[in-house]
């Protein structure tokens, strides 16, 4: 695009934005605090996510977006029309394909590689922030690694309900240091977090804050010996591709109960539908 | 009304002001180069890669730390600078970064420089400490230092030509301090690896 | 098949489209042009400039226009080209003193140097619709003229603080932090917090303002005063080495004086709080002095358990791009996290029907 820099960011603010990435990579589940820009797209619509991809994307780059685990959904597509725009950049909706995947909400289903950076789009970073509002309250809590607040609050949940109650933005402990908020996708992906190979970076735009999680790390969802981490999903077969172990999203067909459960992770179930077709 | 004009920043054309040595031939996709270099350096710690060519240097600076104070280092930067008064001049044109001392600075190229006296950073900003390159005569992988931590699947094997002395045991110190600490982007001509303040060292 | 899972981009392309032909309205109208915004549609413009916080009328006008007259969207689209610009530096300080004033009152006092001058105000007009108006071809009924002064006009609150009734602000000559460049970290001193203000929502800080004379956090204020009209913004550029003049803008400053009972270590005095706006915004220049005088409760040792009075609070929610981004960003998908909550909610359902 004409009047502006390659991937719109001017060379100040990558700078600027690049050497919070690397502390962030540096001290894994940190929230470091960066001067976010205020960006075409409004806050809560993935700036922070933008502002980190824009940061890192190249010419070389081929890039994913995905919103709810889909290519297709609106939001997915208007980021990947402006990067698109701004950078020049070859897009895919293959998870195989892509050297850069942003995401909202979820982790592809199809293991990611080394050679692959997965960039998460963060509405509120702080995980404690549920339970303390204040930055600078929460901030200490983190320099104390004091999570006590946390594991009263998961214990609660189990005296009231019998187990933990979240089912997203489950919060993580990473390297056995930071208490980190793994964005809100389902407490099912979670687990793909842990020794990924792929470098995982966060970023939070209206918060204004970058982490990450560095490749082979250690990411543990919080749990306690009696009530062991659990992750939900639909106990139903994709409809589509038929897969048992996938994230489902519910889709109503009538309004008198019907209802079909598909993958939410559009590219994974495609590939798994051509592969049916194929065999058959 | 007003149009938004091209800003392309940075620049290659030194022109009068105390340095012939041209930085990046194109500022902003060698930037970005550089970049993934570096991140990739530090996520995957003793794993050595390759910064984008800079033919023409001034001497004191290896292509790999003068890439890496291109891409890093600006007027808002605080940098500890100690490579002779030719590089100077190419860091205060290029990178037109405020020069401070080793204890003060978020960026340090200093030989001299060792790791316990550069700033940490504190428990609750422990992202303010210090960024150290520090030159090397070499880079190799598969011997040398047993480095284990966050990025590192089992273990990984670096060995430093021309380390400082003493240093393993400062870097035991550096870690010791965790979450706060320096991390190192070591380079050699035009290699680079990096040891974050996570990674822990053996002697290989 | 029933899910739909193509036609995202389609969608997108079409809804501009028709969001293009609403914005245009009835063709057979004459369209409206930004300078006819920017002439006659103000207040609007310079509360886009305010909270976009950019000067710049011609593409606040542009924003206002292009936004359907939103001015929420006018102040983001504003923001969102104002982040592109190239920083070339802080300003000298602006002489409030030296304005070419065309308001100026003050409340505390009947009358003092420099005159009340009421200037364009809509203060003691009566809201009765003008249907002269909706008819057109109106001509304004012309005011007198007086030459414009560049006398400095003293300020009341400078008169108070002569005679060691006000407390003095600490001059300094430090360059104050940008908001738009390092992130906010609480505490924030006092310039970084007009910064979050002057760019904050007028009807958030209204509010604020509002509630602290309803008693969550009195501070007892008086209109020391309110001016209004240009000042001259000056700047040093690092290569020259002096003072020169960018030249003029508008801007309202309000400065309220409230009571302070006075400490162990200060003696009970008048305390300010201070407003600036760019253009004319008298509403938000008032609100903004009321609720940065009830952020200074902490530091004059009084209690700040007010909405008003608590920084983080405040702070994080005064700006609106911030505001409306996530508030409407509820409308995106999130069937996926819902999604998890069904399932959540019936496991708890089957557990509680189990254990009957």
């Amino acid at each position: 695009m004409s009047g502006y820099n390659f991937a719109y960011l001017d060379e100040s603010t990558k700078r600027m934005i690049r050497r919070a990435i690397l502390k962030a990579v540096a001290i894994p589940g940190h929230q470091v605090p960066f001067g976010s820009r205020e960006m075409p797209l409004p806050y809560g619509w993935g700036t922070g996510g933008i502002q980190v991809t824009a940061a890192v994307l190249g010419p070389a780059d081929v890039l994913k977006v995905i919103d709810q685990g889909s290519d297709d959904t609106t939001n997915a597509v208007s980021i990947r029309a402006f990067f698109r725009r701004t950078a020049g950049v070859a897009t895919t909706e293959s998870t195989e394909a892509a050297t850069i995947i942003q995401t909202r909400h979820r982790i592809p289903e199809r293991p990611l590689r080394e050679d692959q950076i997965l960039v998460y789009q963060v509405p509120i970073p702080e995980p404690l922030g549920r339970l303390e509002p204040r930055i600078a309250e929460t901030r200490r809590m983190h320099a104390m690694a004091d999570y006590g607040l946390m594991h009263v609050k998961l214990y609660e949940d189990i005296a009231r309900h019998g187990h933990i109650a979240t089912s997203y933005s489950y919060p993580v402990m990473v390297n056995s240091r930071y208490l980190m908020s793994p964005s809100p996708i389902p407490a099912f992906d979670n687990p793909k977090m842990d020794q990924m190979p792929a470098l995982q970076l966060f970023g939070a735009g209206r918060e204004k804050r970058i982490y990450a999680v560095p490749p082979y790390t250690s990411v543990k969802s919080l749990d306690f010996d009696d009530h062991p981490f659990r992750p939900i999903r639909a106990p139903h077969a994709c409809e589509l591709c038929g897969s048992r172990d996938t994230y489902l999203d519910e889709v109503l067909t009538d309004d008198v109960g019907g209802r079909i459960f598909v993958c939410s992770d559009t590219d994974f179930c495609s590939e798994r539908q051509a592969v049916k077709e194929a065999a058959e | 009304m007003t149009s938004p004009s091209p800003r392309a920043s940075g620049t290659t054309s030194p022109r009068a002001s105390g340095t012939t040595f041209p930085g990046f031939a194109d500022p902003v996709l060698d930037a970005q180069a550089s970049f993934r270099a570096v991140l990739q350096a530090m996520s995957r710690p003793g794993q050595v890669q390759r910064v984008p060519d800079l033919p023409e240097l001034p001497p004191g600076l290896s292509p790999a730390a003068a890439a890496v104070l291109l891409t890093l280092v600006d007027a808002e930067t605080r940098l500890c600078l100690r490579a002779g008064p030719e590089a100077a001049a190419w860091v205060r044109f290029h990178c037109g970064a405020p020069l401070v001392t080793a204890g003060a600075a978020q960026f340090v190229l200093d030989r001299e420089a060792a790791l316990p006296a550069l700033d940490p950073g504190t428990e609750e900003e422990p992202e303010r400490g210090a960024t150290l390159i520090l030159e090397v005569a070499s880079l190799t992988e598969g011997r040398g230092w047993r480095l284990t931590g966050p990025g590192i699947r089992d273990e990984h094997r670096l060995h430093v030509g021309g380390a400082p002395p003493g240093f393993l045991a400062d870097w035991t110190a550096n870690r010791a301090r965790t979450p706060c600490g320096v991390d190192v982007i070591l380079c050699a001509g035009d290699a680079i690896a990096a040891l974050p303040r996570s990674v822990a060292i053996e002697e290989g | 098949m029933y899910v739909a899972t193509k036609g995202g981009e389609r969608a997108i392309g079409a809804a501009h489209a028709w969001l293009d032909e609403t914005r245009r309205g009835d063709p057979s109208l004459p369209e409206l042009t930004a300078d006819q915004v920017q002439a006659q549609l103000g207040l609007a413009v310079d509360r886009v400039m305010a909270e976009g916080s950019c000067h710049d009328r011609g593409l606040a006008a542009l924003a206002v226009k292009q936004s359907r007259g939103d001015l929420i969207e006018a102040a983001f689209l504003l923001r969102a080209y104002r982040t592109t610009l190239p920083r070339f530096g802080a300003s000298v300080p602006l002489d409030t003193n030296t304005m070419a004033i065309q308001r100026r009152i003050s409340a505390a006092y009947k009358d003092l140097p420099g005159g009340q001058v009421l200037g364009p105000t809509f203060d003691y007009t009566h809201r009765l619709l003008d249907f002269a108006l909706a008819a057109g071809g109106h001509v304004p009924s012309g005011a007198p003229e007086a030459e414009a002064s560049r006398e400095p006009t003293p300020r009341v609150t400078e008169m108070l603080a002569r005679e060691g009734l006000m407390q003095r602000e600490a001059a300094s000559e430090d360059e104050p932090g940008d908001l738009t460049r390092e992130p906010l970290s609480f505490p924030a001193d006092r310039a970084l917090r007009l910064q979050a203000l002057a760019r904050g929502d007028e009807g958030f800080l209204l509010s604020l303002g509002y509630s602290t004379q309803r008693g969550y956090g009195g501070n007892h204020p008086f209109v020391g005063e309110i001016r209004m009209g240009e000042v001259a913004v000056g700047f040093t550029p690092p290569e020259l080495g002096f003072e020169i003049d960018l030249g003029d803008i508008t801007v309202t400053e309000c400065q309220m004086v409230n009571q302070f009972k006075g400490s162990r270590t200060e003696p009970p005095q008048f305390t300010r709080g201070y407003g600036l706006v760019f253009g004319h915004g008298e509403r938000k220049a008032m609100s903004m002095a009321l609720v940065d005088r009830s952020l200074r409760a902490a530091e004059l040792g009084e209690a700040s358990d007010a909405p008003a009075q608590q920084q983080e609070f405040v702070l994080s929610h005064c700006d609106n791009v911030e505001a409306t981004g996530f508030v409407e960003h509820l409308k995106l998908p999130h069937y996926v996290d819902f999604q998890s909550e069904l399932e959540n909610v019936r496991t708890m359902r089957a557990s509680v029907e189990a254990a009957k």
